[in-house]
């Protein structure tokens, strides 16, 4: 048993669900106890979705045990199809369901639906939301796809490619799904299929038709997009168009695999003059700690390095399965990797690590929050404002910008940063006050003190012996931001050389020692 | 799915329908009862789906270091139920040395536990062999295959009545977890009536646990705690019956019978009553305007559905097209059957897909459901009021009416104000 409080993902059957739910024209029958339909909410609320998902649950409970739910999960899935008459439908089971080994899948064979029944074997006590989205995709690609169809003759015709991966309640499907699309198009290329999101199962049945797959979310479409290439010998790109390069590398590659020339004239955006304006420069050598899911972790470590000069000091992920490939980027960046599920370990390597920029999950955010950092959320699981009306794609060369508007929003300004450091005594400019884009005016500082829990207050408060009255003092000249950093740096200094009093002296010999 | 008509006492039909249920497990219940008993925790030994589902439910509240917690039922614990119980003592252990401020734990079943039969109640005692005098362990079943939403509340607190101390002594108990605010009204008014002895369950400690006994008579403060009046029956105590704390008579029937059965005087009664009733009734009339004449749809999920379309019809004068609850005890809703009108069909249970298309039909100018149907049925042109709200926000007594009719109110209002 795992002692839980807060978890990344959800179980494998929400997976399948956020397939079912981006597919038009399937149905989901699912065996589960009454209670499990919590899951729909996730969907009409936080995605703000004006339908409800398509699913339908046997919904039993304790006086169905026995002989009565092997019965009640036939009806159920005669009625949906009664209902809805889905062009094809998935059938599973839930966590308990699962325990009382009715078999849905032989059950529903047995009942010779008109439409295509795809059986989910999702073991829930072994994986993780994920996953289930990507099995679920696979198995209904492998089953419904035609193995006859092939792509039209190229001549005459613009190449053809597959969007593979996006789900309901992806983190900016919708958006990167319109912002490939349109990269593609002014590459020459159209859209097939984009699937699991906005496709039928009839849809999927002519996915051999493309002249190759964009593999867009690993983490949902890599199964399917390996048996495609299996399959119909489409090739799949391997590049994730998250920042400027990763987006030209995808520009080439695409082109590439399509047989196309890259335009002279494509329109690469701002961000890379954002980033060389002189306003950025402060943010050069910006400690930023990343974790989410593995796709979206990396991509934002190359982004943070090497598009907007900050200094990755912590990256992770939460989902095992993509744990090599944050392995390979933590050690391009001399960083130890953080694979795990538990937050609360995420919360100590970040305490740990300083950064001066989080960039994670809605989780970081609150871990952030506590630890009075900046923050930014780059990856699912998000809340319902991380589902926003306006256009904001993560990917091409649009996501690019947005990425930099999102990071650097909640950083102190360039100038803040210089005033706060000149004008430190100053009332309106005091450390406590905090950026002035984020808090509440005056009494924002007073109101972030008084929420530091009091283990914080604690720490603060248990002064080494070691200070002299001078060196606090000037210790508490260094802006708030860097001020924890300095005296960690300070203190390990004189422990290391064996001094016992700290003076203003030993404060700049650390500062020098420390310096890069 | 199968339809039978079932006679009341008063031989009144409720529609009783099995299918879809589109409800909340009584695991939800943790969300609200780990803010009313500060120094409990609750830990649900369930699977990923449950700690999701807390999580869900919780939204924001989940990060504020929350009072509970998922043991995640894995693969290797399917393989034999005594290592399942080494493994949940290894959770406690650990969860107690990092919570060392916690009092009372819940083990609470759910849907997996109790179907591979993991045996908490005899946990519970094990775990107290080991941790009491400090802490004190209890179990409850939360399970959807068991509870509906609030129910999870009626399942912890039967749980509690057994700890009670006995105590013969003439007391007034309230029953149900409230608010803090509407809580101290409620202990304010009894005080003025002159009852000395007022006690409520659950406490807000759970070592300030009530007694119990033959001098205890309850009130109910919610309608679904059923199997929690019986426990207290059981144990020697008398349940008043009266209408619940809806509104201005709602509560003050409520208080009523708390009243003649403590032997208040009536004159006194009214003159104590007087002045919160006349401000429920001020602040009902703002709302009134409103909510008259409209008509109201009820999808089930907490069963407070009944006592509110009462108050809906008898304060404000809404109309009632359906009034459907997950459970209909009857002899607690007694006194709110009675008070409903004749015609309104009443519904046990849900065959979702069925009931959505009654809904589809009748076309209510306002429909109470959950938040998976809510706006799919706003974006059909249906008006919704989501029911979850009606938990977690203050709505009992005489000073939360006019608040509880204004949630009803706000949709509509906000229908008519928008310009898209």
């Amino acid at each position: 048993m795992q002692l839980t409080v807060w978890t990344y993902e959800g179980p494998p059957h929400v997976g399948a669900m956020r397939v079912a739910t981006g597919m038009k024209g399937l149905h989901y029958v699912l065996h589960a106890p009454q209670g499990d339909t919590y899951a729909d909410l996730l969907f009409t609320m936080i995605e703000r979705r004006d339908h409800r998902p398509p699913v339908t649950y046997t919904t039993f409970q304790a006086r169905d045990l026995g002989k009565d739910t092997a019965e009640l999960f036939q009806k159920a899935a005669r009625d949906a199809y009664a209902r809805y008459t889905p062009e094809a439908m998935i059938v599973g089971a839930s966590c308990t369901a699962e325990l009382i080994q009715d078999d849905p899948a032989g059950l529903a064979e047995t009942m010779g639906l008109p439409c295509p029944v795809i059986a989910l074997e999702l073991p829930s006590y072994s994986r993780k939301e994920n996953w289930g989205a990507s099995e679920t995709f696979y198995q209904i690609v492998r089953q419904l796809a035609d193995k006859e169809r092939r792509p039209a003759p190229r001549e005459g015709r613009r190449p053809r490619a597959n969007l593979l991966g996006p789900t309901a309640l992806g983190f900016r499907h919708r958006d990167d799904v319109v912002e490939i699309t349109r990269l593609l198009a002014a590459l020459g290329i159209d859209v097939h299929v984009t699937a699991p999101m906005g496709s039928r199962p009839t849809d999927i049945v002519t996915m051999g038709e493309a002249n190759f797959n964009v593999l867009l979310y690993p983490e949902i479409g890599l199964e399917a997009a390996r048996w495609l290439e299996k399959t119909f010998g489409q090739k799949c790109t391997k590049t994730v168009p998250i920042g400027m390069a990763a987006t030209r590398r995808f520009v080439a590659e695409v082109a590439e695999i399509a047989g196309v020339a890259v335009p002279e004239d494509l329109d690469a955006g701002r961000m890379s003059w954002w980033s060389r304006s002189i306003d950025s420069t402060y943010l050069t050598g910006k400690r930023v700690f990343i974790f989410g899911d593995a796709t979206h972790a990396v991509a934002a470590a190359r982004i943070a390095r090497d598009e907007l000069g900050f200094e990755v000091v912590g990256l992770g992920c939460y989902n095992r399965e993509f744990a090599r490939e944050i392995r390979d980027m933590a050690k391009e960046l001399g960083v130890e990797p953080l694979i795990t599920d538990d937050y609360l370990e995420v919360e100590e390597a970040i305490a740990a690590a300083t950064p001066e920029l989080v960039l994670g999950t809605q989780m970081e955010r609150h871990i952030a929050k506590r630890l009075r950092l900046p923050c930014a959320v780059i990856s699912a699981p998000v809340h319902v404002q991380d589902f926003p009306a306006r256009y904001s794609p993560q990917m091409g060369f649009e996501g690019a910008q947005v990425i930099f508007d999102t990071w650097v929003h909640p950083l102190v300004m360039g100038l803040e940063e210089h005033l706060l450091t000149m004008f430190r005594e100053d009332f309106e400019f005091s450390d406590a006050a905090g950026p002035s884009h984020l808090g509440h005016g005056g009494g924002h500082g007073a109101v972030a003190l008084a929420e530091v829990p009091e283990a914080d207050v604690a720490v603060l408060e248990a002064k080494p012996e070691g200070w002299l009255p001078d060196a606090e003092r000037e210790l508490n000249k260094i802006p708030f931001f860097v001020r924890g950093k300095a005296r960690r740096n300070t203190e390990r200094f004189a422990a290391e050389h064996g001094i016992k009093a700290i003076t203003v002296e030993t404060l700049y010999e650390a500062k020098a020692h420390y310096a890069r | 799915m199968s339809v039978a008509a079932l006679p009341l006492p008063e031989s009144r039909p409720v529609l009783r329908e099995r299918g879809q249920r589109e409800v909340f497990c009584g695991l939800t219940g943790i969300v609200w009862l780990h803010r009313k008993i500060q120094d409990a925790f609750f830990l649900v030994v369930g699977s990923r789906t449950c700690a999701h589902l807390l999580q869900s439910a919780a939204g924001v509240m989940v990060f504020a270091e929350p009072r509970f917690a998922t043991a995640i039922i894995e693969e290797r614990d399917l393989a034999g139920l005594a290592d399942a119980n080494e493994e949940l003592d290894k959770v406690v252990n650990r969860l107690l040395l990092r919570r060392p401020e916690i009092r009372q734990l819940f083990l609470v079943g759910s849907c997996p536990s109790e179907v591979i039969k993991i045996d908490l109640k005899r946990a519970a005692e094990r775990m107290n062999a080991i941790h009491a005098p400090r802490v004190r362990v209890l179990n409850y079943s939360g399970s959807g295959i068991e509870t509906t939403f609030t129910q999870g509340e009626d399942a912890c607190l039967a749980a509690l009545v057994p700890e009670m101390p006995a105590d013969d002594a003439e007391q007034l108990l309230i029953v149900g977890a409230l608010p803090d605010v509407v809580e101290d009204q409620f202990l304010r008014l009894f005080a003025e009536l002159g009852i000395a002895n007022v006690k409520v369950l659950p406490a807000r400690r759970s070592t300030h646990l009530p007694g119990v006994g033959k001098g205890t008579r309850f009130l109910l403060a919610q309608p679904f705690l059923g199997d929690t009046g019986q426990a207290l029956e059981g144990r020697g105590a008398r349940h008043l019956p009266a209408l619940f704390p809806f509104g201005a008579e709602g509560t003050t029937a409520w208080l009523e019978a708390a009243a003649t059965a403590f032997g208040v005087d009536p004159m006194h009664f009214r003159s104590v009553v007087a002045p919160g009733r006349e401000r429920a009734k001020r602040a009902i009339a703002r709302q009134a305007e409103v909510l008259r004449g409209k008509s109201i749809f009820f999808m089930p999920d907490s069963q407070l559905e009944v006592p509110l379309a009462r108050f809906l019809h008898d304060e404000l004068g809404m109309e009632l097209v359906e009034v459907g609850t997950p459970y209909l005890h009857k002899s607690h809703l007694a006194a709110e059957l009675k008070a409903l009108p004749a015609d309104v069909q009443l519904s046990e249970g849900q065959d979702v897909d069925l009931q959505l298309d009654r809904v589809r039909a009748a076309r209510p100018d306002l429909t109470v459901c959950g938040l998976g149907l809510a706006n799919p049925l706003e974006q059909e042109g249906l008006a919704t009021k989501w029911a979850i709200e009606l938990v977690f926000t203050p709505v009992h007594g005489f000073d939360q009416a006019g608040d509880l009719a204004e949630l009803f109110a706000r949709p509509l209002v906000r229908r008519d104000r928008l310009v898209l």
